[in-house]
């Protein structure tokens, strides 16, 4: 249950003599069902409601989260974030001015047709159940699962220089997952891999013939793996899927453009980066056939959004085009420190967290190649499907990913179906030997609910849609 | 906060009808972040949290909710209420549950760790005017973590901490750095001071001219807080019975094809240290030992009394993620003032980063090196080494290939503050491997 409060209240009777003040209140619920081995293993609602007051003193900004949404509670917190700031501001970093906390005014609502009540609890943990069924294809498979997270969140942000936001968005998550064993060859197959299907949508996703089909082939494809080749090692070809090509652009480009990772804020836990603020305009990052958008307007997509938690509009951008690294990843505060072009991309995981640069939509524009046109290139090479595995090193150059299916490509045509199929590379290189990108048709639309950044830890979600692509004479190897 | 506990925990129960079982588990902070780049304030402020987990058992079925405490009696009251007839309505719809864990009523705890930490608004004056004139940046965690549980039986565990964690690095003007956690529950000024001159000195190190070292296998030194990661791993698809049952575990060669860890290699679950509560969140009492691995054999897989009814076996009452909480690796007998001349000519690795499974039934564990990681040569620091992926196996490491264990175990604090501060951490030695393959 909501605590309904009025938060434009709240934020007038914040009473300490600050340059600026802002509230950002936070109400999200999970619901999470899931089905294991035929039995239920999570019905459950959790729910978390705050608020954060953050307020500009002397040029630095000092936050309070609470959750004691009262009067008394709000002003409490204010004059303990304006301490904070006081103190902090004789060593701060960058003395802001409110211009990093834009004024503006709007809603947003995420598109569904179907609201969490149209479906009801026995109704979803049948659909599960009925999956799992469908996932369950031998006795080889030794454990499967099916699951459905239903996301209801409430942004509103009001600040002292007139801003006042508020955006709800429905999501889903959903996956399926099933695990073929015999004896030490352990092959698992999911939806889209690694949570990879996730959505602002209502229940209009669950379609149950769609689901039930889906569920069946994974399970033939997790059994399939069994009895597959060994991914072959050497340098080759390799054609990457949507829901690989999705991890492949959130760790080596996503994470590298991050403007507060540029300026050094994330050196002690997720990192630097290879990207330097001179690179911004010159940087070849990868072919002409490289285009990639910061896009928070896809509708359904899973970081759509309208502004920022600093109240920045947010609009489409390109980020690089035609190879050319021509903008950053960094909002208003990232802006003003760097110089650098940026985007509306100051997030917060929730109420207990402050905003920072992250990703929303990252997407690689669709090219001219058909799927036929990509695979009849290949004379010998390997595709791959859904990540099972993903490393990067700290500057986002050396990376690692596996992926849970493949196939062999023998002369222009798929062949046999391979496991274990692995690469690796560096970045920069890498997006360099981008051959081909497929069209609209072979795009595909993915996200990831568990993006981690910052300190103190944040989990934020994140959407990527890409097309297939062809990259040329790449490190792959198997498993053992 | 316990108070807050108790007086929400007694108007929940008042709510229940006959047959019905309640679990409650409660998680708090009101802690203080400093986050700092280049020495100075980039960002801080605070957080209070508080949120209380329900887990509902009735008609056979399990239902679970949780919700953020306001703090207003009232206004907690009714959420609470709403909650129980949601979960009530619920256990009518969902399926039935056939491993459900029934709560006991006995077994109370309280534990309460009184320390003297750094008051919040002496932090930014005891903390900045000795990282001045070195690339500092990292994060202060501070403040008092709370943990509770009761059921409606009757039992009831109290867990309450104060803590303060400085994680930070040091940067060196050719980007090499050097990693450090000073961490503790008393605030001593002449402590932190120390353990900062000690790392600006290892800085030092790191401006000696880099090494380009190639692609293979070489004979390395893992210092722990390298070791810790490795172990973390164990808790993700490793030691968990419920991951070995569903074909999902890298210790599935130990448990089905006797394969063994060398036996220089042992572990255990300890929780002698006090620094994490014994209870877990259906508020069973974990033992205060568990050997994991004793002389390279596995002896005890992490169980949860889910796992044990689904699949037959007894619980030793882990966490229901069946993740280590308070792992212990037991020391051996390389004293660190050797370890350069064991390793002649190889690799001193401090800390390692991001890594992942590459082939988990076979162990294979990819990731990079990051922060003070040297080649040695004839016994000597020759310089720090460009960053390299490896990918080998713990099988590897951890067995045929695990020369010497170090005589001193370190405890690695979890810094971890995803959702909420994380309390423990792991307690090992550094150990040195004949071979470990860096693979780009």
């Amino acid at each position: 249950m909501r605590n309904e409060i009025n938060i434009k209240s709240l934020l007038d009777a914040v009473t300490v003599p600050a340059d600026w003040v802002g509230l950002r209140e936070v109400y999200e619920s999970n619901t999470p069902r899931m089905i294991r081995d035929g039995v239920p293993v999570s019905n459950g609602h959790y729910s978390t409601h705050g608020a954060m007051v953050e307020v500009l003193v002397n040029g630095q900004f000092g936050y309070f989260g609470t959750p004691d949404l009262s009067q008394s509670g709000i002003e409490l917190a204010a004059k303990k974030a304006y301490d904070q700031a006081k103190a902090a501001s004789k060593y701060a970093l960058h003395h802001f001015t409110d211009e990093v906390r834009p004024k503006n005014i709007g809603r947003y609502s995420s598109p569904f047709e179907k609201d969490l009540r149209s479906i009801s609890a026995k109704e979803l943990n049948i659909l599960l159940l009925d999956a799992y069924n469908n996932l369950k294809v031998s006795d080889k498979i030794v454990s499967a699962s099916s699951l459905a997270n239903v996301i209801q969140t409430n942004f509103h942000y009001v600040s002292s220089n007139g801003s006042d936001v508020e955006q709800d968005f429905l999501m889903l998550e959903f996956d399926l997952s099933a695990t073929a064993v015999d004896g030490q060859n352990q092959q698992t197959r999911t939806f889209g891999g690694m949570r990879g299907t996730c959505r602002q949508a209502g229940m209009e996703f669950l379609d149950q013939m769609e689901i039930l089909a889906q569920a069946n082939k994974i399970g033939e494809q997790a059994l399939e793996l069994l009895d597959a080749d060994e991914t072959p090692t050497g340098e080759m070809d390799i054609v990457i899927a949507p829901d690989q090509m999705m991890l492949q652009i959130h760790e080596s480009i996503g994470h590298a453009l991050e403007v507060d990772r540029i300026l050094g804020d994330e050196r002690n836990y997720a990192g630097w980066s290879f990207v330097k603020p001179e690179d911004f305009g010159k940087l070849q990052y990868g072919s002409k056939l490289m285009n990639v958008t910061f896009d928070p307007t896809v509708s359904s997509e899973f970081a759509s959004y309208a502004y920022d938690d600093g109240g920045l509009k947010a609009e489409r951008e390109y980020l690089i085009k035609e190879g050319i690294l021509v903008r950053g990843l960094g909002g208003k505060e990232s802006q003003v420190r760097s110089g650098i072009d940026g985007v509306a991309n100051f997030r917060a995981s929730s109420w207990n967290r402050a905003p920072i640069d992250r990703m929303a939509n990252i997407n690689l524009e669709p090219g001219d190649s058909s799927f036929e046109d990509i695979i009849g290139s290949v004379e010998k090479g390997i595709y791959v499907e859904s990540n099972r595995s993903w490393s990067i090193d700290d500057y986002r150059n050396k990376f690692q990913f596996g992926c849970e299916y493949g196939k062999l490509i023998e002369n222009g045509k798929l062949t046999k179906t391979i496991k274990n199929p692995n690469y690796r590379g560096i970045s920069n290189p890498f997006w360099n030997s981008l051959k081909m990108v497929g069209n609209g048709d072979t795009n595909g639309i993915y996200g990831t609910p568990n993006c981690g950044k910052g300190e103190p830890n944040q989990v934020i979600r994140v959407g990527h849609a890409s097309p297939l692509c062809l990259f040329e004479n790449v490190q792959v190897f198997g498993g053992a | 906060m316990e108070n807050k506990f108790k007086n929400i925990s007694k108007v929940i129960y008042s709510h229940l009808k006959k047959d019905e079982l309640l679990t409650l588990s409660f998680t708090g902070e009101e802690s203080q972040f400093i986050r700092l780049n280049n020495a100075k304030i980039r960002q801080t402020g605070l957080v209070n949290d508080a949120d209380i987990h329900m887990k509902m058992i009735a008609n056979g079925r399990t239902c679970t909710g949780s919700f953020t405490l306001s703090g207003n009696d009232d206004v907690d009251a009714k959420g609470a209420g709403v909650e129980i007839e949601r979960m009530r309505l619920e256990s009518t719809q969902i399926l039935e549950d056939p491993y459900l864990i029934i709560p006991k009523g006995s077994g109370s705890s309280r534990e309460i760790k009184n320390s003297n930490g750094l008051n919040f608004e002496d932090a930014v004056d005891a903390i900045l005017p000795a990282i001045q004139g070195v690339d500092f940046v990292g994060i202060l965690s501070n403040g008092k973590m709370y943990r509770g549980n009761s059921n409606s039986l009757g039992q009831e565990h109290w867990f309450e901490t104060e803590s303060f964690s400085l994680d930070y690095s040091l940067v060196a003007t050719n980007h090499q750095m050097v990693k450090g956690t000073f961490a503790g529950t008393d605030w001593d000024q002449n402590e932190y001071e120390g353990y900062l001159k000690q790392s600006k000195k290892k800085l030092e190190l790191m401006e000696l001219s880099p090494v380009k070292v190639e692609t293979g296998n070489y004979k390395t030194w893992f210092e722990p807080a390298a070791v810790s990661d490795f172990i973390s791993m164990f808790s993700w698809n490793g030691i968990s019975e419920a991951s070995i049952q569903q074909g999902c575990s890298g210790f599935g060669k130990m448990r089905n094809d006797n394969v063994r860890l060398s036996s220089k290699f042992s572990m255990s679950e300890d929780f002698s240290s006090g620094l994490v509560p014994k209870f877990n969140s259906d508020g069973e009492v974990s033992a205060e030992e568990l050997k994991i691995i004793s002389s390279g054999e596995l002896k005890n897989t992490l169980i949860s009394s889910r796992t044990a009814n689904e699949y037959n076996r007894t619980s030793n009452f882990a966490e229901s993620g069946e993740y280590l909480r308070s792992p212990f690796m037991e020391p051996g007998s390389l004293d660190h003032s050797d370890v350069l001349k064991q390793i002649d000519k190889g690799l001193y690795l401090s800390n390692i980063h991001y890594l992942n499974w590459s082939d988990n039934p076979n162990g294979r564990i990819t990731g990079l090196t990051r922060y003070a990681c040297f080649w040695v040569e004839n016994g000597e620091i020759i310089g720090p080494i460009n960053t390299m992926r490896f990918d080998d196996s713990f099988y590897n490491y951890f067995g045929d290939n695990l020369l010497e264990v170090g005589s001193k175990t370190e405890f690695i604090p979890n810094t971890s503050t995803y959702g909420n501060r994380e309390i423990g951490g792991t307690t090992c030695p550094g150990i040195l491997a004949d071979s470990f393959a860096l693979t780009l």
